[in-house]
C-alpha cells in the first residue's frame, strides 16, 4: 500500500512511529494535487511552503521527543470558505477573489494544534450556494470517478479532493447537504454534525441556523479521528453547545446487534433512481444482517423540506450577504466611483456576485419583505417545527433513520444549470437533517450500472454522533465500498 | 395566495437588496423566482395554527458572558483588505453619501 491510499490514522503512525517522515508525507500529496488537480479543479489554492514549514516543525518535535498530536503530519485541505490567516477565503467568488482573513478559524487552530498540516482551500459553489460545485467562480470541480459528471456540492472541492487520493482527509461546510451529497457523488464518507458541535467561527456565514462544519475521509474511522480534534464549545461561536465531547473513535465497536434502523419507506419511494433504490435496499440488507432491527417510520412532513429549507436559507443568506458591500474588504466596482454611495453597493453586488447567489438574495429578500413574511417565511419556520416533531417521535422508537443521501447518482455537468428548481430538488434527503439540527452521515453503498458512486445516509438524535458512527463502522466492516477508488485519473 | 410576479416586483426587490441587476438577469429572475414561489406554495396548504415558528435548534445557549474587556482585532488587520481605505486615520473611504 502506497502512503496515498493511506488513512489519516496510518499515516499519523507511520510519522509517529518514524517510518516516514511527515514532510515526506506532505510532498507526497503535493505532488498527487499538482498532477491531478489540472484535471479536477478542485483546489482554488496550494500552499505548498506553509504546508511543508509545518511538516517540517512536526518532524522536529517529533525528534525531540515532544508530544505529538492526534492528526499530526495529516495533510488536510480546507473548503475555501474557512479562513486560514494569510490564505486568501475567497468562497469561490469574484467579490472576495483577493480577501486575506486576518484571524483562523478555530478549526483551523484546532486541526493545527491536533499536528494536522493544511495544504490548501478547495473549490466549491460560490458562497456554499449550489448541488454541484458549477455556481463557483473559478470553473467547476469534476468528479474523479467520471470528468463529465458533477462532484456534487456544495463541498465538491474536498470530496472530490478525498476521493482523488489528493489528501486523506479534508473539511466542509453543510447548509442543506453540502457534506453528505458530495461525498455520496465522490464515493468518500461526509459527516454533518449536529448544530452546535463545532465552532463555525472563522466560517463564512450563509444561512446561520443551519450551517455546520464537519470532515470528509475515506473511511468511519477517519472522520470520527477528524470529528473528535473539531468538536466542542467555543466562547467565539455563542451557538456552540456545552455537550460532552465523547472520545468518538471509541464508539467504532463494530456491533450493530439491537440497534433499531428507522426506514421512512413512504418518503424514499418517489423519484428515487433504480440504481440508488436497489443499492440502498442493499445497505439495510447487510445492516439487518449484521444483527441491526429495521423499523418503519413515519416522517409526514419530510415531504415539504425542500420548499421551506429554500424559504429559510435563502432569507438567512439575504441577511448574511448584505456584509459584501464593497467598503469593508472584497471587491468594489469601479465604474460607480462618482455616482455616490448607493450606486457603488448596486454595481458591486451586481459585479461581484454570480447569478446562483443573486437568485438567493432575491428569494430570500422577497420572502423577507412586507406582505410575504408571514405566508412564506414564518410558514416555513412553522413548518419546520412540525418536521422536527416528526423526527423527535421517530427517535422514541428508532436510534438512527436511513435514507437514500441523494435520489440520483451524479449527474453530467451543465445538466441542471438552466433550472434551478431541479437543483434544489436534488437536496431532498439531506436538507432535513439541518432544519431539525441533527447529525448525518453519508456513506458510500455502491455504484450505478454505469459505475458512478452511490451513498446512503444515517441521521441520528441530536449530540449521538457517535451512533452514526458506530453503524457506519460497522457497515463497513461487512461491505469492501470504502476501498474502491477511482481509476480514471 | 398565487405568485404572479411581474418585471416591477423584481425590480423592488432587488433595490431592497441593493443589487443592480442588467435587464436581462431581471427577465430571469423574474420567471425563475415566479417557478421556485409556485413551488413553495405548498407549504401554505399545511395547517400549523398554533404551532411555534422555529428560528433556530439551539436547545442551550450561552449568549452572555462577563463584561470584560478584550482584545480585539488591531485596526490596521481590520482595513487592511478594503477597497479604499485611510490608514493613517484608521477609516474605510467611501463615495459621497450626501448630495450624491
Amino acid at each position: 500500500m502506497t502512503l496515498l491510499d493511506g488513512t489519516a490514522r496510518t499515516i499519523r503512525d507511520e510519522i509517529a512511529a518514524g517510518r516516514v517522515s511527515a514532510t515526506d508525507v506532505c510532498r507526497v500529496f503535493l505532488d498527487r494535487i499538482g498532477a491531478v488537480n489540472p484535471a479536477l479543479n478542485a483546489f482554488n489554492l496550494v500552499d505548498a511552503d506553509r504546508a511543508l514549514g509545518r511538516a517540517h516543525d512536526i518532524d522536529r518535535r517529533r525528534r525531540s521527543g515532544d508530544p505529538l498530536g492526534p492528526l499530526a503530519g495529516v495533510p488536510i485541505a480546507v473548503k475555501d470558505n474557512m479562513n486560514v490567516r494569510g490564505l486568501r477565503t475567497t468562497a469561490s467568488s469574484r467579490i472576495l477573489e483577493r480577501f486575506v482573513p486576518p484571524y483562523d478559524a478555530t478549526i483551523v487552530t484546532r486541526l493545527e494544534e491536533a499536528g494536522a498540516v493544511i495544504v490548501g482551500k478547495t473549490n466549491c459553489d460560490e458562497f456554499a450556494m449550489g448541488s454541484s460545485s458549477e455556481s463557483s467562480a473559478f470553473g467547476p470541480v469534476r468528479n474523479p470517478w467520471a470528468l463529465d459528471r458533477i462532484p456534487g456540492g456544495s463541498s465538491g472541492g474536498s470530496a472530490a479532493a478525498v476521493a482523488a487520493r489528493c489528501v486523506p482527509v479534508a473539511l466542509g461546510s453543510d447548509t442543506g447537504g453540502s457534506i453528505r451529497q458530495p461525498a455520496a457523488f465522490c464515493g468518500v464518507v461526509g459527516l454533518k454534525p449536529t448544530y452546535g458541535r463545532v465552532s463555525r467561527y472563522g466560517l463564512l456565514a450563509f444561512a446561520s441556523s443551519l450551517d455546520q462544519i464537519g470532515p470528509f475521509a475515506r473511511n468511519v474511522a477517519d472522520a470520527a479521528l477528524v470529528l473528535s480534534a473539531l468538536a466542542g464549545a467555543d466562547p467565539r461561536d455563542a451557538t456552540t453547545a456545552d455537550e460532552r465531547v465523547p472520545d468518538f473513535t471509541a464508539s467504532l465497536t463494530g456491533d450493530v446487534k439491537g440497534v433499531r434502523i428507522g426506514v421512512p419507506r413512504a418518503f424514499v419511494t418517489e423519484g428515487v433512481d433504480d440504481d440508488v433504490r436497489h443499492a440502498f435496499d442493499r445497505a439495510l440488507d447487510a445492516l439487518r444482517d449484521a444483527g441491526a432491527t429495521l423499523v418503519d417510520v413515519d416522517l409526514p412532513h419530510a415531504k415539504y423540506a425542500i420548499p421551506v429549507y429554500y424559504l429559510i436559507a435563502t432569507a438567512e443568506a439575504s441577511s448574511n450577504l448584505a456584509r459584501y458591500d464593497g467598503v469593508k474588504y472584497g471587491y468594489r466596482s469601479p465604474a460607480a466611483k462618482d455616482e455616490g454611495l448607493k450606486a457603488m453597493y448596486s454595481r458591486t453586488r451586481d459585479e461581484g456576485f454570480g447569478p446562483e447567489v443573486k437568485r438567493r438574495i432575491m428569494l430570500g429578500t422577497y420572502v423577507l419583505s412586507a406582505g410575504y413574511y408571514d405566508a412564506f417565511y414564518l410558514k416555513a419556520q412553522q413548518v419546520r417545527t412540525l418536521l422536527r416533531r416528526d423526527y423527535d417521535q421517530a427517535f422514541k422508537r428508532v436510534d438512527v433513520v436511513a435514507m437514500p443521501t441523494s435520489p440520483t447518482p451524479p449527474f453530467t455537468l451543465g445538466e441542471k444549470t438552466g433550472d434551478p428548481l431541479q437543483m434544489y430538488l436534488a437536496d431532498v434527503f439531506t436538507v432535513s437533517a439541518n432544519l431539525a439540527g441533527l447529525p448525518g452521515i453519508s456513506l458510500p453503498c455502491g455504484f450505478s450500472q454505469d459505475g458512478l458512486p452511490i451513498g446512503f445516509q444515517l441521521m441520528g438524535r441530536m449530540f449521538d454522533e457517535a451512533m452514526l458512527l458506530r453503524v457506519g463502522d460497522a457497515y463497513e466492516r461487512v461491505t469492501e465500498w470504502s476501498t474502491k477508488a477511482p481509476s480514471s485519473i | 395566495m398565487p405568485t404572479a410576479l411581474t418585471i416591477a416586483d423584481v425590480e423592488r426587490i432587488a433595490a431592497l437588496a441593493q443589487l443592480e441587476l442588467t435587464d436581462e438577469e431581471k427577465l430571469l429572475f423574474t420567471k425563475q423566482l415566479a417557478d421556485i414561489l409556485a413551488y413553495a406554495e405548498q407549504v401554505q396548504a399545511i395547517d400549523t395554527s398554533g404551532v411555534p415558528a422555529t428560528a433556530h435548534v439551539n436547545a442551550a445557549q450561552r449568549t452572555e458572558r462577563e463584561d470584560e474587556p478584550r482584545q480585539s482585532l488591531p485596526v490596521e488587520d481590520a482595513i487592511a483588505n478594503a477597497p479604499d481605505a485611510a490608514p493613517e486615520a484608521g477609516l474605510f473611504r467611501v463615495p459621497r453619501v450626501i448630495g450624491g
